[in-house]
């Protein structure tokens, strides 16, 4: 008989299982992303952030084995007989086939029926949404290009101002060193002190020349003169004071910002908007992949621009007719005013119905041109229609041979193209 | 059959109700545990059950859904199939659809067994005197498991396997050794040994070895498929004599590692791994109405006598039987619940009636088992225990009265008629059939198809031809062709298998299919 040993696992590792896991995603990778791209489609708006669940068709995820299949003769033992007796036929429903057959065997011609279902997390829903796709440019914010700076904790030092004296540290440091100059001689006192004990309770020796006297008295004066030298120990010495210690760090630039610009003119009906919020979605999701800290800045515009929050930004109708650069300059002063460049890695999506007034077009390519692509890491135009292009698709069309690196644009029809076009904007490209 | 189960089961001296209760609450601590341990184990001697050491690992639920779908291994290579398993287990159990408490255990000395932190105080004592005394001292005395694995080495064995698979994968890739563990999952069944013995496997051996059989196994191979005959004014009595291998081989997997021409040795490997792997679970496949049923069987026992001496109240039974119920519940064959024949109900009921045919025989026990009848129940049991496999246990202990209680019977289903026969039920001319079919029903060689390796066309297209041996006209499933395909990525070259019915071929799968071979040319 052996014996038992218990063991608690509870805080070992819980995740044995995530590597087959991640295994099986990476398996069935492309059934996956289209499940997450048909998702993109049909979810709402406001609820992008949470998993998926996915489902795989069971004939694609079978692991095959050599089994017996339908036909033949065979004979099965069952429990719960009734009132059969043996030599009894039961007819074979029609058409069903062998019904009743090999064990647990499922009938192969439910084709399509069964599901493997599962869900990813929200992690993993970006991941495979946004598979493949990069951020264009963002070699060009360079460690030595940032200006700022963070100061970060870098362990303790012995020397520094007061203001950083790190107090528990130092009291600490000052009890070892109590410790370590006077554990000696303190023993060395318990030892004398139990001595003199003894010595005092030991029986008087008639003869005064082998007194105890004399001992004790030596006794006494060691240990007041142990004693005197423990308390000369100082309590804190300047050899105890640690300082915390902070050096300087260059900062990356890990923040960025995404300017969302969009047309809300008459002629923007609430599908473009539909729309067009649809793609901002998806392009703040996808920074917020490569960034810590996103800020998004949303502008509108009709005749003129103002910056609004999200609520009004989608939701609010104006009337009227567009000019495109009122919006362009807008943002070239809130990024003035606000984002500099050496600090921020700036976005900007731009959606529209292609409307502007012919004499403004012109003015948006230059702007564009001169004052805003040059500070930007990355413009995407979308432009929202079914139609033919007008004056500001020919003009944003020159700027994309001048740009190819920084500037994007393309048109989207339907809520169908938007994830699609979305992926050609920022396709990795072959470097 | 209550009335046979709920006979107090004293084994020689009479209750004593004199002893405090272990606990009354149903919240489970350390201590608790280890005293309710002592106090099974206490009985589990009484009734000369050996087992191998314990060792209870207490988990969350999440572990033991991690343990849920590595198939029981406590280490194992990585695969996505694990993974696919492992997502299944964790939304059914999200979805409430299914405990977990009941058992893991593995089949290691120490053995092995899990306690789940979520269990109250009486399921974790129901789970010890069924794991750790019940399944554990059948892993240690059932001849299959002491014939075909070796406990004490699995353990380390499994390491050694997740490290070298680990090690491929960074050498070959992720898909190269992800294919070739698909192929060999595909085959694990006939991976197997069935007649002779395995030399233990041991990880240090197997290490040890590993190279030397680098080596020699290229040149074996190089042999094998020398391309010059040695013989050229012979050369047609030698290709129609000598065949190849000259006995048809069921170990498919073996064959492929040590015969395939094209495999590198890491792959031959990664087979040999999940070769034996298959060989190590190959005693559960046969033994699950045994196994379950003894399990059932002791903790049942167990937990009266703890409850006998006075040491559990009746809260504590009242809970456990209710777990006990469930598990051996067996639905009608004309329940929406039927799924087959309950492993646990039909190895409970079997375990539960051998020892009443041993205690209370009546005239029928005495001429169905005259041996047994009135012998000395504890000593029958371990007698059928170790000796016996789920087949062989049937055919010789499926006493009448379990087959009256179940109410069995038996279909006979013809697709060359157009109705289903009832062939046998629980009557007097039945029992005899009705065993010997239900015995068959547990024949792993009845379960699973019959194919083996015919023949290597060495001297020509070195195709590799299997053959299926039908029974009762029984034919392959649909995706067999799929099977195939996995057989032919091992192989190398043209994979053909035939399904052999009294010397006519009724069924055909090639891989690559034959269509292309023409075109070809060949």
């Amino acid at each position: 008989m052996g014996t038992t040993h218990i063991v608690d696992r509870r805080l070992n590792g819980k995740n044995k299982s995530a590597v087959n896991r991640e295994r099986f995603l990476r398996r069935y990778r492309h059934h996956i992303k289209k499940a997450v791209a048909d998702a993109v489609h049909k979810r709402s708006i406001t609820d992008v952030e949470r998993g998926e669940s996915v489902s795989i068709p069971t004939r694609d995820i079978d692991e095959p084995v050599f089994h017996h299949g339908q036909g033949g003769r065979r004979e099965m033992v069952h429990p719960g007989n009734q009132d059969f007796i043996a030599g009894d036929t039961i007819p074979k429903p029609e058409g069903g086939g062998g019904q009743g057959g090999g064990p647990g065997q499922a009938s192969p011609d439910g084709e399509g029926m069964d599901e493997f279902a599962f869900q990813i997390t929200q992690e993993e829903f970006l991941d495979f949404l946004f598979d493949d796709l990069e951020l264009p440019n963002l070699a060009r914010k360079k460690l030595k290009d940032t200006e700022a700076f963070k100061y970060v904790r870098a362990g303790f030092t012995n020397q520094g101002i007061p203001a950083k004296l790190d107090v528990v540290r130092s009291l600490r440091g000052a009890h070892a060193r109590r410790l370590g100059l006077g554990g000696a001689r303190r023993k060395k006192i318990r030892d004398l002190e139990k001595q003199l004990e003894e010595l005092k309770s030991a029986p008087e020796e008639l003869d005064a020349a082998f007194s105890h006297e004399d001992q004790i008295k030596a006794v006494e004066e060691e240990i007041a003169r142990l004693k005197a030298n423990v308390r000369r120990i100082p309590f804190i010495d300047e050899i105890d004071l640690r300082y915390r210690q902070h050096v300087k760090q260059p900062k990356p630039a890990t923040s960025a910002v995404m300017f969302c610009l969009m047309d809300v003119s008459g002629s923007m009906t609430q599908m473009h908007k539909d729309i067009a919020k649809r793609f901002f979605i998806l392009l703040y999701l996808f920074l917020k992949k490569n960034y810590k800290k996103i800020e998004v800045v949303f502008i509108r515009h009709h005749t003129s621009a103002k910056e609004v929050d999200e609520e009004e930004f989608f939701y609010s109708r104006e009337t009227g007719g567009t000019i495109v650069s009122s919006a362009l300059k807008l943002m070239q002063k809130i990024i003035e005013s606000r984002y500099s460049p050496s600090e921020w890695n700036i976005y900007a999506a731009q959606a529209s119905d292609g409307d502007n007034w012919n004499d403004d077009s012109p003015v948006c390519g230059k702007l564009l041109a001169n004052q805003i692509l040059p500070l930007v890491q990355y413009y995407a135009y979308v432009e929202i229609t079914p139609q033919d292009h007008q004056m500001l698709w020919y003009e944003y069309e020159k700027i994309m041979e001048r740009f190819p690196q920084s500037f994007a644009m393309q048109q989207i029809a339907d809520p169908g193209e938007i994830y699609p076009v979305f992926r050609q904007l920022f396709e990795r490209k072959a470097a | 059959m209550s009335d046979i189960v709920d006979r107090p089961n004293a084994p020689d001296n009479a209750p004593s109700n004199t002893r405090k209760p272990i606990s009354t609450s149903s919240e489970w601590t350390f201590d608790l545990i280890r005293e309710y341990d002592e106090a099974i184990a206490e009985c589990a001697r009484e009734f000369g059950l050996d087992t191998y050491p314990n060792q209870v690992e207490v988990i969350s639920a999440e572990q033991m859904m991690d343990a849920y779908s590595s198939v029981g291994m406590p280490v194992g290579y990585h695969h996505w199939s694990f993974g696919k398993q492992f997502l299944n287990t964790a939304k059914g159990y999200q979805r409430g659809q299914m405990g977990l408490a009941y058992e893991i255990v593995i089949n290691s000395n120490p053995c092995i067994a899990y306690l789940m932190e979520e269990n109250t105080l009486p399921m974790q004592a129901l789970v010890i005197a069924h794991a750790c005394y019940g399944h554990n001292s059948f892993f240690k005395g059932n001849y299959l498991f002491r014939t075909w694995t070796d406990a004490s080495a699995i353990i380390d064995y499994l390491v050694f396997a997740r490290n070298y698979v680990a090690e491929c994968e960074e050498r070959y890739g992720l898909d190269a050794v992800e294919q070739i563990i698909d192929s060999c999952h595909a085959l694990m069944n006939y991976g197997v040994d069935r007649y002779k013995r395995p030399p233990p496997i041991s990880a240090s051996e197997e290490a040890r070895r590993q190279k030397e059989r680098e080596e020699y196994q290229q040149r074996r191979i190089n042999d094998l498929w020398r391309t010059i005959p040695k013989l050229d004014d012979d050369e047609n009595s030698v290709k129609s004599q000598r065949r190849f291998p000259e006995e048809p081989q069921e170990n498919l997997l073996y064959f492929i590692e040590k015969n395939a021409p094209l495999l590198e040795t890491w792959q031959r490997e990664i087979i040999r791994i999940v070769r034996k792997l298959g060989q190590y679970f190959y005693p559960q496949r046969q033994t699950q109405v045994m196994n379950e049923g003894w399990a059932t069987f002791w903790h049942y026992t167990l937990l009266h006598r703890l409850y006998e001496k006075g040491l559990v109240n009746d809260g504590f039974m009242l809970e456990f039987l209710q777990s006990h119920t469930a598990v051996v519940y067996q639905p009608p064959f004309n329940s929406p619940w039927y799924s087959g024949i309950n492993p646990y109900t039909l190895g409970f009921s079997m375990f539960t009636d051998l020892r009443r045919i041993c205690e209370h025989p009546t005239d029928e026990d005495r001429e169905w088992f005259p041996d047994i009848a009135g012998s000395n129940w504890v000593e029958t049991l371990h007698f059928a225990m170790h000796n016996f496999k789920d087949e062989s246990f049937i055919q010789q202990f499926l006493s009448p009265k379990v087959m009256r209680d179940l109410k069995l019977f038996s279909i006979e289903n013809d697709d060359q008629e157009d109705h289903y026969t009832v062939t046998a039920i629980h009557d007097d001319p039945g029992y005899r059939p009705l065993r010997e079919k239900l015995a068959r029903q547990y024949n792993l060689s009845y379960r699973e198809p019959n194919i083996q390796v015919w023949n290597v066309d060495v001297r020509g297209d070195r195709s590799l031809t299997l053959r299926h041996i039908p029974v009762d006209r029984v034919p392959l499933a649909e995706d067999t062709e799929e099977v195939v395909r996995h057989v032919h990525r091992l192989w190398g070259f043209d994979v053909h298998l035939e399904s052999v019915d009294e010397g006519t071929v009724v069924e055909e799968y090639h891989c690559p299919p034959p269509d292309f071979e023409d075109i070809d040319g060949h």
